[in-house]
C-alpha cells in the first residue's frame, strides 16, 4: 500500500534525482517527444543525445523525453536546464546539432545562440498543460514530483465525496469538450443516482479537424487524467473507469498504457487506495475513427461494442449511461484541471477567467497564423491577443478575415469582433462556440463559402446515418454549397440552405447534427455578400473557387521561357520558346502549378469574363 | 406505477408514469406522426417525425422515447413542428425510390400515407439518390435498398425479437445501408427466411419473393393439373386484404376465389395438419415408450427448422422427423391423390397458399421430393394470393362460400389451430391423450398453451405419465427455451416452436399492418380469436377422428409411422 508519507518521499527524491527542482545540482536536458516532435524527427535527436552523453560520461546530466510544450512549428525542441542558469531552448534540432549542443553547451558551457529561439510562456496560463513539456510522461515519479496524486490523496483521505463534488461545483469548471456543461453539476447528478455500479468515462476521441489539445495532454501528462478520473470515481461512487481514445493516437495510447500500469504498480489504482476502502480501476478502449463517437451516448454505445450511434437523451448518462449504469463522462482537458482544483481549492481556480467562464482554455492554433501550435490562456483573453500576441499574427502581412472556433460544430468570428473575450457565452452570442479548442485562422484570401463547404463535407462524411435530418439534410446542404462554389448557384439557394439549416438544427438526434449547420449559418450571418456574389455576380470575391477563375499569361511580363508549359499536367499551355504562350481554358484544370513555376510571375488568376 | 398528469396541446391527461409522451398523446386521440416507431419493438427516436415541443426544453424532443414527467407541457402541432416534419419528410422522400405506382406496397405504405397526410406536394431538396440495389437471391425475401428509409424496424425485429441478427446498418452517413455484413445476400447468410422484417418494413424495402407469375403460367398451361392447398392461418387473415375487419373468417370465399382463379382442386392444409398430428403424435409416444431422444421438438415451421440448423445444431436429434403439413400434403397429392384420380404425378402442379415466407424456402429444399417430384411446386403468401384475386377482378367480398374438394379437404378443429402458437401442442394433446389411455377424453381446450406469452408450459397427467410440454413462438423466445434445456434447468417431453411471434397468424407472409394499426390492435390476439372460433365451430375437433385421415391410413399408408408413412411424410436424415 502506498501511504501519503511514501508519496511525499518519492516526490522529494525524484525532484533531486531528476534535476527537476530549482536547487538542482545537475543538468536536465529534455526533448519534446509528443507526436509533433516525433514527426519532426525528435527520436533520432534523443538517441543522439543519449549516445553522446554516455560516450562522454556526463554523469550529472539527466536526459528526459517530455510532451509538447506548444511550439509545434519549432520541433524538434531540446531544452537545457543548468543549475543557476536560465533555461535554454534549442529549436529545429537535428542529430548533428544535438552533438554540437552536447559538446559546446554541456561540455564547454557555451550556448549556441543560432540554434536557439526565445520562446515565452509568459502570456499563457498553464493549468491543464502545466506538466506538458516539463516532465517525462512515461515516469510516474516525475508526475509525483510535480505534486502528482496529492489531490487524490487529499480527496480520499481528507474529503467526503460530497465535499469533492462541492469543490468542483464551486470552482465553476465547465466541460472543455464543447458543450460547456458545469462539471460539478454533472458529478452531482451522477453521485445522487442510486445504483449498484457506476462508471467514469474519459472522452479522448478528439476529432475536430485541426484540434490536438487532448492528444497533447495525454502524451505529455497522462497521470493527470488518471488521477482526475479516480477523484471523479471517489466523488460519484464509481469503481471503474474507461478511457475512450482514438486509435489514431498511438503515442497517447502507449503512454496511457504505461501510466495505468505504473499507477497500478504503485497502488494508486486498484484496491484500497491510500489505505481507504476506495477502489478504482481504469481500462482503455480504442475508437475506430468515427467523429460521432465523441458524442457521449455514441461513445458509450461504442465502448459497449456496438456500432457507434447516438441515442436520444433523456435518459442522460448521469441516470443511464455506460452499460445502463450512471456514468460521468468528461473530456481529457476537463479532467486535467481537476487535480489542481482539489489541490489548490475552488477559489484559486475561480479567480481565473471571467464571471461565467472560469479557469483557462487550451487552444490549438492552425490555419493562416505564424505560430501554429498549442496555447493555454485565461478565459476572457481576447481573440486579438491570441492571434497577434500569442500566435504571432498572420503570415505574409495578410489581413485577418475570420477565425473558426468549435470546428465543424462551431462558427466563424469575423474581424469586427476580434476584441471579443474568449468565453463560452460570448462565443455563442456570436454564433460560434468554444468547442474543444480548435482555432483556425483565416486571412483575406479565404472564401467563406468554400470554408462552409469544407466543414459540411466533413459532417456529411462523419454523420452516423441514424436520423434523416443529419443523414440527408447535411448532404443536401453540401450539394447546394457545391453548386454555389461551382458557379452553378441559383436564386433561392441561400433560402434553401437556411431552411435546411433550421430543420437540421431543430430536429437532429444528437449534437453532431444539431450543430452541423453552424458553419453555414455563421458565414451567412457575417459574409452573406460572398454567397450573393457567387450566385448573382458569378464571382468568388476571395478568388478561391476555381470555377469562377481563369488562368491567363500576362504577355508583358512573360519571358517566354516555357517552364509553365513543361510543368502543366494538362498540357493546357500552348506556345513556343521565345515566341509566345497562352493557356487553353478548356484544357486548364486550374491546379495552379504554372503560377508556382513561373519565374516572372507572369501567370495570374482572373475572374471569368 | 404512479400516475403522472401532463398537458398536451392544452388538454390534460393522466397516465402511468412509465408512459412515453407518444403513448400519452394517443390516450387523448392525438396521433403524432411516426415512421421508425413500432410499439415495444423499435423505440429509438431515429426518424424524428414524432418530434414535439416541450415547454422549457432546449430542443425538440422525440415523443416516442420521451418519458412523461409530472406537469410537463407538450405541443404537438405548432408552425415549427409542421415545418420541421415536412422538411424531414421531403428529405426522406428525396432519397427514396419514388416509383409508388408500380411499387409492391402501393397504397399500403407508411411513407406514402404520411406524405399524403402531411400534404407534401413538392420536394424542394433534390439531390443524389441511391441506385436501386436489389438483392433477390433469397428464395423468400427481396431487399431493395433504394426504397429503404433506414428506420431500423427490420433490424430491431431481426436482432431483438427474433435474435437472428443477419441485417444491420453498414457504411455510414448518407451511404448507410441496411444489409447483411460485407454486402452479402440474404441467401448467403444465416437468415431463416421468417419474413418478420417484411412485416416490420414501412415501405417496400423488404418484400416477399413474388411467385405469382409462376402460378399464372401454370394455370394457363393445359397440360397441368393445378391444385392448391391453403394453410390454417390464411383463412382468418386474407379478408384484411379486402378491407374486412381483422379476424373475419373467409374460408368459403377464399375457396370460391381459388376456383375462380382456375385451380382444378382446392384442398385444405388442415387435413395435412391432422395427418401431422397422427405422425408426430405417434412419434412422441414412440420416443417416450422406447427411450428415444426427448424432448421431441416440432418441425412444422420451416423458419424454426432453419434456425435450429444454423444456431442450435446440437438439437437436430430432437427435431421431429415429420415433414411440415404443406410438404406432407404435397407428397400425398403426388402419390395417393394421383393414384386415386389417375393423373400422372408429373402433371400435377401443387400450389400452397401460406402465411409464411419460409415456406418458399422449404418447398425447394432438395429432400422434399419423396414422390419423385417436388412435393410442392410453388408457395404463395397470403398477400400474393390477394394480389392474384385483385388482378383477376374478382369481387372477393361478394363471393358466396364454397367448400374444399375431397378427399384431402376434410379437416378437424385440431388441424386449424396449427395456425396459432400453442395450437400444435393442443392438437397433439387431443390425440395423444386418447391414444395413450385408450379412452375418450372430454378435455378439448388447453388454456395454458394459448395466448401470446413468449414461453408457455403445460404439465398433464396421462395415466402414469406426467407429460411436460413447452411452447415458444418467435425464435428469440426459442433461444430462451433451448438455452434452459441445454443448461439442464428444464426437462420436457414435447416442445412446440413457431418461428414467428404469434405463430403463423402473424407470419411473414400475412397481410402487413402499419405500426399505427399495431399500436391499437394486437393482431396476434385478434387473429387467434378467429382461429379458435373456427375450431369451436368444427364438427370434429380431434385429428384421429377425421374420416379422411382414417381412410388414407386404411387405403394407403397403413398405420402412423409405417414404412410408407416414413417414406413419404418424414425426412430420413435431418440435414445440415
Amino acid at each position: 500500500m502506498l501511504t501519503l508519507q511514501k508519496l511525499n518521499e518519492i516526490k522529494e527524491q525524484t525532484l533531486a534525482a531528476a534535476n527537476m527542482d530549482s536547487a538542482r545540482k545537475g543538468t536536465r536536458v529534455v526533448v519534446g517527444m509528443a507526436t509533433c516532435g516525433m514527426a519532426a524527427g525528435a527520436k533520432s535527436v534523443y538517441e543522439t543525445l543519449a549516445k553522446e552523453i554516455a560516450r562522454r560520461g556526463l554523469a550529472r546530466v539527466t536526459l528526459a523525453q517530455t510532451g509538447c510544450i506548444g511550439f509545434c512549428r519549432l520541433e524538434p525542441i531540446v531544452e537545457v536546464y543548468i543549475p543557476g542558469q536560465e533555461k535554454v531552448t534549442y529549436v529545429k534540432v537535428t542529430p548533428e546539432n544535438a552533438r554540437h549542443i552536447i559538446a559546446e553547451h554541456l561540455v564547454n558551457g557555451n550556448i549556441i545562440a543560432e540554434f536557439t529561439e526565445k520562446v515565452s510562456l509568459e502570456k499563457q496560463k498553464r493549468v491543464a498543460l502545466r506538466n506538458c513539456g516539463v516532465i517525462n510522461p512515461e515516469l510516474i515519479d516525475e508526475y509525483v514530483a510535480m505534486e502528482g496524486y496529492q489531490a487524490l490523496a487529499k480527496a480520499v483521505l481528507e474529503m467526503t465525496p460530497e465535499q469533492v463534488v462541492d469543490e468542483i461545483k464551486r470552482s465553476g469548471l465547465r466541460g472543455r469538450g464543447g458543450g460547456g456543461f458545469p462539471t460539478g453539476l454533472k458529478w452531482e447528478f451522477t453521485a445522487k443516482t442510486q445504483a449498484d455500479q457506476k462508471y467514469v468515462c474519459c472522452n479522448a476521441d478528439e476529432g475536430d479537424p485541426g484540434a490536438f489539445m487532448d492528444r497533447s495532454v495525454l502524451e505529455g501528462d497522462p497521470h493527470a487524467v488518471l488521477e482526475a478520473m479516480a477523484i471523479a470515481g471517489y466523488a460519484i461512487g464509481a469503481t471503474n473507469g474507461y478511457i475512450y481514445v482514438r486509435a489514431e493516437y498511438p503515442v497517447a495510447v502507449k503512454r496511457l498504457e504505461i501510466a495505468i500500469e505504473q499507477a497500478k504498480q504503485a497502488g494508486l489504482l486498484g484496491q484500497g487506495i491510500f489505505g481507504s476502502n476506495f477502489n478504482f480501476d481504469i481500462e482503455i478502449r480504442l475508437g475506430a475513427g468515427a467523429f460521432v463517437c465523441g458524442e457521449e451516448t455514441a461513445l458509450m454505445v461504442s465502448i459497449e461494442g456496438h456500432r457507434g450511434e447516438p441515442r436520444p437523451r433523456p435518459p442522460f448518462p448521469a441516470v443511464k449511461g455506460l452499460f445502463g449504469k450512471p456514468t460521468v463522462l468528461n473530456n481529457v482537458e476537463t479532467f486535467a484541471n481537476v487535480p489542481q482544483i482539489i489541490l489548490h481549492g475552488a477559489k484559486w481556480f475561480a479567480d481565473m477567467g471571467t464571471e461565467k467562464s472560469k479557469g483557462t482554455k487550451v487552444f490549438a492554433l492552425g490555419g493562416k497564423i505564424n505560430n501554429t501550435g498549442l496555447i493555454e490562456i485565461s478565459m476572457g483573453t481576447s481573440l486579438r491577443e491570441v492571434i497577434y500576441d500569442l500566435g504571432g499574427g498572420i503570415p505574409n502581412g495578410k489581413k485577418f478575415k475570420a477565425a473558426q472556433t468549435g470546428g465543424p460544430s462551431g462558427g466563424c468570428i469575423p474581424a469586427q469582433h476580434i476584441d471579443t473575450p474568449i468565453e463560452y457565452d460570448a462565443l455563442i452570442q456570436l454564433g460560434s462556440m468554444m468547442g474543444s479548442g480548435g482555432l483556425i485562422v483565416m486571412d483575406e484570401e479565404t472564401c467563406m463559402v468554400d470554408v462552409a463547404r469544407f466543414f459540411l463535407e466533413f459532417t456529411v462524411e462523419e454523420s452516423c446515418g441514424k436520423c434523416p435530418p443529419c443523414r440527408i439534410g447535411t448532404k443536401r446542404m453540401l450539394e447546394l454549397l457545391e453548386k454555389i462554389t461551382n458557379n452553378q448557384g441559383q436564386k433561392g439557394d441561400i433560402e434553401k440552405l437556411e431552411q435546411l439549416a433550421k430543420t437540421i438544427k431543430a430536429a437532429s438526434l444528437c449534437g453532431l447534427g444539431q450543430t452541423a449547420p453552424n458553419p453555414v449559418l455563421s458565414t451567412l450571418r457575417y459574409f452573406r455578400d460572398e454567397y450573393e456574389a457567387h450566385i448573382n455576380e458569378r464571382k468568388c470575391p476571395a478568388g478561391v473557387c476555381t470555377a469562377f477563375l481563369q488562368y491567363v499569361v500576362l504577355e508583358e511580363k512573360c519571358r517566354k521561357c516555357g517552364l509553365c508549359a513543361r510543368s502543366c499536367p494538362a498540357r493546357a499551355i500552348i506556345g513556343k520558346p521565345k515566341e509566345s504562350y497562352r493557356i487553353d481554358t478548356d484544357l486548364c484544370i486550374k491546379c495552379g502549378l504554372c503560377i508556382s513555376k513561373c519565374p516572372a510571375k507572369a501567370i495570374e488568376k482572373k475572374h471569368n469574363q | 406505477m404512479d400516475k403522472v398528469t401532463i398537458t398536451i396541446d392544452g388538454r390534460s391527461v393522466t397516465v402511468p408514469g412509465n408512459y412515453t409522451v407518444l403513448q400519452a398523446a394517443r390516450e387523448l386521440n392525438i396521433h403524432i406522426p411516426t415512421l421508425c416507431y413500432i410499439k415495444e419493438i423499435n423505440e429509438i427516436g431515429a426518424c424524428r417525425m414524432c418530434l414535439v415541443e416541450v415547454k422549457g426544453a432546449r430542443a425538440l424532443q422525440a415523443s416516442c422515447v420521451l418519458p412523461v414527467a409530472e406537469g410537463m407541457e407538450i405541443k404537438t402541432n405548432t408552425p415549427l413542428l409542421r415545418d420541421t416534419r415536412r422538411t424531414i419528410l421531403e428529405l426522406i422522400l428525396s432519397n427514396h425510390n419514388r416509383e409508388c405506382t408500380i411499387c409492391a406496397r402501393n397504397r399500403n405504405c407508411e411513407l406514402q400515407t404520411l406524405a399524403e397526410e402531411l400534404g407534401i406536394r413538392e420536394i424542394r431538396f433534390q439531390g443524389e439518390s441511391p441506385e436501386p440495389k436489389v438483392d433477390d437471391l433469397s428464395p423468400a425475401i427481396v431487399r431493395d435498398g433504394s426504397k429503404c428509409i433506414l428506420c431500423r424496424r427490420c433490424v430491431a425485429v431481426c436482432h431483438q425479437v427474433q435474435r437472428v441478427g443477419v441485417i444491420q446498418a453498414t457504411q455510414r452517413g448518407f451511404y448507410t445501408s441496411i444489409e447483411p455484413a460485407f454486402g452479402m445476400s440474404l441467401n448467403e447468410v444465416a437468415c431463416i427466411n421468417c419474413g418478420q422484417c417484411i412485416q416490420a418494413c414501412p415501405v417496400a424495402a423488404l418484400r416477399e419473393k413474388d411467385d405469382t407469375e409462376k402460378v399464372w403460367a401454370a394455370l394457363s398451361n393445359p397440360d397441368l393439373h393445378v391444385v392448391v392447398q391453403t394453410a390454417p392461418a390464411v383463412r382468418i387473415a386474407l379478408g384484411e386484404e379486402f378491407g374486412l375487419e381483422p379476424g373475419t373468417i373467409v374460408t368459403g370465399k377464399m375457396v370460391a376465389a381459388l376456383r375462380r382463379l382456375g385451380f382444378q382442386k382446392v384442398f385444405d392444409t388442415d387435413f395435412a395438419a391432422d395427418l401431422t398430428i397422427m405422425e408426430e403424435g405417434h412419434e412422441l409416444i414412440g420416443r417416450i415408450q422406447n427411450g428415444g431422444t426427448l424432448p421431441l421438438i416440432t418441425s412444422c415451421s420451416p423458419g424454426w427448422v432453419r434456425f435450429l440448423e444454423h444456431y442450435y445444431p446440437d438439437f437436430m436429434g430432437n427435431l421431429s422427423t415429420c415433414k411440415s403439413p404443406q410438404q406432407m400434403m404435397g407428397a400425398v397429392l403426388k402419390t395417393y391423390y394421383a393414384q386415386k384420380v389417375g393423373i400422372d404425378p408429373a402433371k400435377i402442379y401443387v400450389v400452397s397458399v401460406m402465411p409464411c415466407t419460409a415456406k418458399k424456402f422449404e418447398c425447394q429444399r432438395p429432400e422434399m421430393n419423396s414422390s419423385g417430384y417436388r412435393d410442392v411446386d410453388v408457395v404463395l403468401t397470403t398477400r400474393e394470393l390477394a394480389r392474384m384475386i385483385k388482378e383477376s377482378r374478382i369481387e372477393f367480398n361478394d363471393l358466396s362460400d364454397e367448400e374444399y374438394d375431397h378427399p384431402l379437404g376434410e379437416a378437424t378443429g385440431a388441424g386449424v389451430i396449427f395456425g396459432a402458437t400453442g395450437g400444435v401442442t393442443e392438437a397433439a394433446l387431443r390425440t395423444v391423450v386418447e391414444v395413450l389411455t385408450g379412452k375418450e377424453c372430454n378435455t378439448l381446450e388447453y388454456e395454458s398453451v394459448r395466448g401470446i406469452e413468449g414461453v408457455k408450459e403445460v404439465t398433464l397427467k396421462i395415466g402414469d405419465l406426467e407429460l411436460k410440454a413447452a411452447i415458444a413462438h418467435g425464435t428469440g423466445n426459442a433461444r430462451k427455451l433451448l438455452d434452459k434445456i441445454a443448461g439442464g434447468e428444464e426437462k420436457y417431453h414435447f416442445i412446440e416452436i413457431m418461428a414467428c411471434p404469434g405463430g403463423c397468424l402473424t407470419g411473414g407472409g400475412q397481410p402487413i399492418r402499419s405500426a399505427k394499426e399495431k399500436f391499437d390492435t394486437d393482431f396476434r390476439v385478434v387473429r387467434a380469436q378467429a382461429i379458435y372460433r373456427v375450431d369451436q365451430a368444427s364438427k370434429l375437433r380431434k385429428s384421429h377422428e377425421n374420416p379422411e385421415i382414417k381412410k388414407i391410413y386404411e387405403d394407403f399408408l397403413g398405420k402412423p409411422n409405417s414404412h410408407k408413412a416414413h417414406e413419404l411424410l418424414h425426412i430420413k436424415n435431418q440435414l445440415l
